[in-house]
């Protein structure tokens, strides 16, 4: 009895703040996220072009029509490569370079700030670049070959290299934005463990590789899953350079679905890309989250 | 300060209400127009016919043209739609009409609708209700560089037949001259190749049939040789370097600096190619040819056949009387002849092509003008969806990356899927 007296000026303490702030995120979330996704897996039974009300209900047929499409397959494929690039190239080379200029010297700040310029830049303008760089005729790609007597390459015109051509510039567009997170998280790492550690006669290496990242590790889960959402929804990088193309070999799931649900009035068959893309980005967020997040 | 400030904004109060009570009906004219010298003499034209008309205000609103495809659908079913919306007649005017959202106009143009092209008017017309009125024609043709040709011994006048293409690709190449220019990112400047070829092996009869899923419908004979005979062309590798990679106003204004010997484009490519060329000049009228479409041995379509577009205006469901009588007057035979004489399009107004000052679009009027069967863009009269799979499929053949039987199934099996 006192027990319960003693409690209840807390619990309704905490539910009147739930009352008061639950609804607006909730009414938010339900509005904006909940509502579409909704609609859209509605919408993925219809054969239906965006005019008047869907009305022609074909079942699962747009989820059949999206799995038979063999540019669904190359834009799937391209996201899990994206991702593996992300992985094995990106995020080493931010951390190494992180690693360098952690330390405090000369041109150090300079040199993080160059590193991080291409993260800034807005992607659609990265995208006109790149597209000017690679143009075999007049880009900067096209005098350098030509400087060594070479015929410079199309990268973006022929399906095997325009995807080699993307993700070098998003490899050059993020590994900047990871390099800070890793320097943000060394700088403000506990010094006294690194000098514990050389007191007590570590090598550099051992250092590194026991102390440091170690030490790393909540940093290198965060931005691997950053680089892993960011794989699966890229898109704005995609459309100045190729816009998917030639033969469909570069698209991304999320390009595929503009281009082909958007693009073609076939609201269903998008609507159908969108919701297994949104299958894809929950497991993916669930399963990370409770395979390597589980401590934060 | 403070006193003459509101003086001022009760003056200018004054003048917008009084504004607003003489203009009692606004008409909202959405357009994608992006050419700055076309839409100035339109701006003109919209002032001038309200000087004509008090009371009426001509609002012009501007949508970039895949933002506009892509808004369309649910910017006309909102209240707020505009009154006049662009069109290219086809599969999508058909779904627009299918969904009730665009007004039959045939009443109030049925005696003002004989001064124009009965093709392009047919264009608008289903199940004998009109719902647009059409402003503008294209046709698809070849573009040559006199001086390219002859530096291979080609005379482009003297390209008739498909052979005659293939040999003339053959000699430029010995010559070391690139023989064509096209313009493959954006795959329907390809496009043009396979349903031009469609339309001389197989002609109207072939199209309609395929339609209706008669003779084996898009995978029929017909465009399975259309595709091979394309197949011909492509395996002599005649295109440019990295040509997969051009967009089309990159690939007009390379032809414009003397890049290549011809391209397949749509006659308005000849002021587009000045335009977009790195002079601004690009070839002069004594450098710049034009041969139709070659024709094809054993074909069933008729030479005179054209592939080309259609362009109009729509008038949307509860739209004011006005917009149709505007648009009357934006397609009459005086403001017709002014866009000829820029050379902007080839007009539907009766009459109004003498206005074209240049003999080769002369010459494009003149085919227009004879055309039987003038096929509108595939990537038009299929509609949104299909269109799209011609440009992807044509632009695989093109690639290498799909043989011509594939590619017809391709178009088959999305026509089926339908919509």
């Amino acid at each position: 009895m006192s027990a319960l007296t003693a409690h209840r000026p807390f619990d309704s303490g905490k539910l009147a703040t739930a009352l008061l702030f639950l609804p607006p995120a909730l009414l938010l979330f339900t509005l904006f996220v909940m509502m579409p996704v909704v609609e859209a897996a509605w919408y993925s039974g219809f054969n239906w072009n965006g005019f008047g009300s869907p009305k022609n209900w074909i079942g699962f047929d747009n989820y059949r029509f999206v799995f038979d499409n063999r540019a669904f397959g190359l834009a799937f494929r391209n996201n899990i490569l994206i991702i593996v690039v992300s992985l094995s190239i990106q995020l080493p080379l931010a951390l190494s370079l992180a690693l360098i200029l952690a330390e405090k010297f000369r041109g150090a700040v300079a040199l993080r700030m160059l590193f991080f310029m291409p993260y800034i830049l807005a992607e659609i303008a990265t995208g006109l670049i790149f597209s000017f760089v690679y143009d075999g005729d007049y880009g900067l790609l096209a005098a350098i070959f030509r400087a060594f007597g070479a015929q410079a390459p199309h990268l973006l015109a022929s399906p095997q290299t325009s995807m080699l051509a993307i993700l070098i510039v998003i490899v050059w567009k993020y590994f900047g934005f990871h390099m800070m997170l890793f320097i943000a998280t060394l700088q403000g790492m506990d010094r006294n463990l690194v000098e514990a550690g050389q007191i007590d006669g570590a090598t550099r290496w051992q250092n590194l590789r026991y102390i440091v990242i170690p030490l790393l590790y909540p940093t290198i889960r965060l931005s691997a899953f950053f680089a892993i959402v960011g794989s699966l929804q890229l898109f704005d990088l995609i459309m100045p350079l190729t816009r998917g193309g030639p033969a469909d070999s570069s698209h991304t799931m999320v390009s595929f679905l503009y281009t082909f649900g958007v693009m073609r009035m076939r609201v269903g068959f998008g609507s159908a890309v969108g919701v297994i893309l949104f299958c894809v980005c929950v497991t993916f967020a669930f399963t990370y989250k409770r395979w390597f997040m589980r401590d934060e | 300060m403070r006193i003459p400030g509101r003086a001022a904004m009760a003056a200018v109060g004054l003048l917008l209400t009084a504004g607003a009570a003489a203009a009692q009906t606004s008409v909202k004219w959405l357009h994608l127009e992006v050419n700055p010298n076309q839409v100035k003499i339109w701006e003109e034209v919209a002032r001038d016919f309200e000087a004509k008309n008090p009371g009426v205000k001509i609002e012009m609103q501007f949508l970039e043209n895949e933002a506009y495809k892509a808004k369309l659908p649910s910017m006309l079913q909102s209240k707020d739609r505009p009154h006049i919306i662009y069109s290219w007649a086809g599969g999508v005017l058909k779904s627009q009409i299918d969904a009730g959202v665009l007004e039959d106009i045939a009443v109030p143009i049925s005696g003002y609708k004989d001064n124009l092209a009965p093709a392009a008017v047919n264009a608008f017309t289903f199940d004998g209700k009109i719902y647009g009125i059409p402003y503008a024609q294209s046709q698809v043709g070849f573009f040559y560089n006199k001086e390219l040709m002859a530096k291979a011994g080609i005379d482009g006048a003297g390209i008739k037949t498909w052979d005659n293409l293939l040999d003339a690709v053959k000699k430029l190449k010995a010559a070391g001259v690139t023989p064509l220019m096209v313009g493959g990112a954006d795959k329907w400047p390809i496009h043009f190749y396979w349903t031009n070829l469609a339309v001389r092996v197989g002609g109207k009869p072939a199209f309609e049939a395929a339609l209706r899923g008669e003779n084996g419908g898009f995978e029929g004979e017909t465009f399975i040789k259309s595709g091979q005979l394309f197949k011909q062309l492509v395996d002599l590798q005649p295109f440019q370097n990295g040509f997969l990679g051009f967009k089309n106003p990159q690939a007009v204004g390379a032809f414009g600096d003397g890049k290549a010997a011809m391209t397949l484009a749509i006659s308005t490519a000849y002021h587009q190619q000045r335009a977009l060329a790195a002079d601004k000049k690009g070839l002069s009228d004594e450098t710049l040819g034009w041969f139709d479409f070659p024709t094809v041995s054993g074909g069933n379509g008729d030479p005179t056949d054209t592939l080309g577009g259609i362009n109009g205006w729509l008038v949307t469901k509860g739209a004011p009387k006005q917009a149709v009588e505007f648009l009357k007057y934006f397609v009459s035979l005086e403001v017709q002849k002014r866009l000829a004489a820029g050379n902007f399009l080839i007009p539907v107004y009766r009459g109004a092509s003498e206005g074209l000052a240049n003999p080769l679009m002369q010459t494009v009027a003149q085919n227009l003008a004879r055309s039987k069967y003038h096929q509108n863009f595939y990537d038009q009269s299929l509609g949104p969806s299909v269109g799209r799979v011609v440009n992807d499929v044509t632009a695989e053949i093109a690639g290498g990356s799909m043989t011509p039987e594939a590619a017809a199934k391709a178009i088959q099996d999305a026509y089926r899927q339908g919509n």
